[in-house]
């Protein structure tokens, strides 16, 4: 185990101190912070409904998570490989997929940070009324836990190319497909000829629908299969996209 | 610790129509200093990309140290030390602190890993800056830290791609003179396009074009090639008498004259410079340069890459 897992935490104590010595960081955390209580409270309306609870702190983690994780995401291999040190990491004795689970690792740990930053609201909530503890961390969970789909979709982006903002771009465009998959707008431009199957296939991607059950409180084992299979699957790709395209 | 050995097999790498590396093989063993020569685009860097790991070879394989780079390639690249082209570091990263991360990636742990760091910063030299971030350091200062992550674990091999490039007259010296340092007990694989790097650093030189293998030889060997070899070059007040009394010799086989130099090819087996300095002596020429050639390895290096014989 201890030669499995070591060189995992090597790569993510690297990215980790890479993070912070750069202002990546910094500007990510703030920006998350900022935005997230624009939302919560501006848009959410978190004091006019009198309810005590993060239901509209949560509700705007997926357009948040849109945009910032692909950011974050985005440097992840095109930075390795427009500076050649993917040669160097895939050198060392650790196979790819050790150096892919690190890297992202580390990546979702930062989102991770940020999230906990967000302390709080969750105070203000706790001061203003009694909310229902066990929902709001079941909300962080699962919050988490869509950021680490995001995640493992840019850094799969990532691989594919040594342009950060391409990479961007293309994890935006596929994080959007999957938050969306289950909406009508999705959906209806498979209903009428794709068999309902598909249809339903399609319809059990969606990131909301299984964010939206944790967030609710309901820790379903189904959802955090889901996002277990996403992330695993999404790095999977991540791999096998390193190893077909670190040659050029 | 199985023998030191890089044995190739018939190696090949393929990028749709385009070979890089066509069924390269050869055997390098203990103490050999192997230069890869040849121009941009042979194949030097993909073979060794091959060989260190980071490609996997369209067909062929190569043994380093007895382990198969294809089936077990961690236990292959554990015993490797490997500088990339353009020496690649995390540029964030203080000297020390990217030291340390390749230290436990070879498998120190914790205080070893600490300690490997310094040694590699007292061995390359890099006492100066460890604490630096590397993207802040010269050129020269780079190649080191590149070096020093290389061999850090110290590997019994150690694959170095172009390591002088770039680099300045004094730097190039000093990472000539670090690599001879190392050289005893190691095998190390260069490659380069700087003929000099050959003559200064290496006792067997390969030349490969096209992704083939077209000469293997030793330095000496390779400068033998030359069609210079043992001819004499000199420098007189008339060229011209001079050349079609040097003609009339059984000994030459040619005499060229180029730019006011006299360079006569000695005929087979022959050796020129006591026949020609008599001949000086008798004609009583005023001869203000006279040398002995040993052959010139970039007019070798054409003239096996490119079949041109000038």
């Amino acid at each position: 185990m201890a030669t499995f897992a070591g060189p995992i935490s090597n790569v993510m104590r690297r990215e980790l101190t890479g993070y912070f010595s750069t202002p990546v960081a910094w500007v990510f955390i703030v920006i998350f912070l900022v935005m997230a209580g624009v939302f919560t409270f501006y848009i959410g309306s978190f004091y006019e409904r009198g309810i005590a609870d993060l239901e509209p702190f949560f509700q705007f983690h997926p357009w948040l998570y849109l945009f910032l994780v692909p950011a974050i995401g985005m440097r992840l291999w095109a930075e390795e490989r427009r500076s050649g040190t993917v040669e160097l990491l895939l050198t060392l004795p650790l196979t790819t997929w050790q150096a892919v689970a690190g890297k992202f690792l580390a990546a979702w740990f930062f989102v991770g940070t940020a999230l906990l930053l967000t302390f709080p609201i969750w105070v203000t909530v706790n001061y203003l009324g009694q909310p229902d503890n066990g929902v709001i961390l079941s909300g962080y969970l699962g919050s988490w836990l869509m950021a680490g789909g995001f995640l493992a979709i840019a850094s799969c982006m990532s691989a594919l190319t040594r342009n950060q903002v391409v990479a961007f771009i293309l994890s935006l465009v596929v994080c959007f497909g999957f938050m969306l998959s289950g909406l009508p707008m999705v959906m209806n431009l498979f209903s009428g000829w794709a068999p309902q199957a598909l249809l339903d296939t399609i319809a059990n991607f969606s990131f909301l629908a299984h964010f939206a059950d944790i967030s609710r409180g309901v820790i379903d084992l189904r959802d955090l299969v889901y996002f277990a299979l996403v992330i695993t699957l999404w790095l999977m790709a991540n791999t096998i996209v390193l190893e077909l395209k670190k040659a050029d | 610790m199985s023998n030191l050995s890089i044995e190739s097999r018939s190696l090949c790498k393929r990028y749709g129509n385009l070979v890089a590396v066509d069924g390269l093989s050869f055997e390098v063993g203990a103490g050999e200093v192997l230069g890869f020569l040849g121009p941009n685009g042979a194949g030097k860097s993909t073979t060794m990309k091959m060989l260190t790991g980071f490609l996997a070879p369209t067909s062929g394989t190569a043994l380093v140290n007895g382990h198969d780079i294809v089936d077990d390639s961690l236990a292959a690249r554990r015993c490797m030390g490997y500088l990339p082209e353009g020496a690649p570091s995390y540029g964030e990263m203080t000297v020390r602190k990217f030291l340390e991360f390749i230290a436990r990636a070879r498998g120190f742990n914790g205080k070893a890993a600490i300690k490997a760091a310094g040694a590699a910063i007292e061995r390359l030299n890099l006492d100066r800056v460890p604490e630096q971030t590397v993207e802040t350091l010269s050129k020269g200062f780079k190649r080191r830290v590149g070096l020093a992550q290389a061999i850090i674990h110290n590997p019994s091999v150690l694959i170095l791609d172009e390591p002088t490039d770039g680099l300045d007259p004094n730097q190039k010296h000093e990472v000539r003179h670090l690599i001879r340092d190392m050289a005893s007990e190691k095998i190390i694989v260069i490659s380069t396009h700087l003929l000099e790097e050959v003559d200064a650093l290496c006792n067997r030189a390969m030349i490969i074009s096209d992704g083939r293998l077209l000469v293997d030889d030793t330095p000496q060997g390779l400068i033998a090639r030359s069609r210079y070899h043992d001819a004499i070059t000199l420098v007189v007040e008339q060229p011209e008498k001079a050349a079609s009394v040097l003609s009339e010799l059984s000994q030459a086989r040619k005499v060229e004259l180029r730019e006011g130099e006299l360079t006569v090819f000695p005929a087979d087996g022959c050796k020129l410079f006591e026949v020609i300095s008599d001949t000086v002596r008798q004609h009583d020429w005023q001869v203000s340069e006279l040398r002995l050639e040993a052959g010139r390895l970039d007019e070798v290096f054409r003239q096996v890459t490119q079949g041109e014989v000038s």
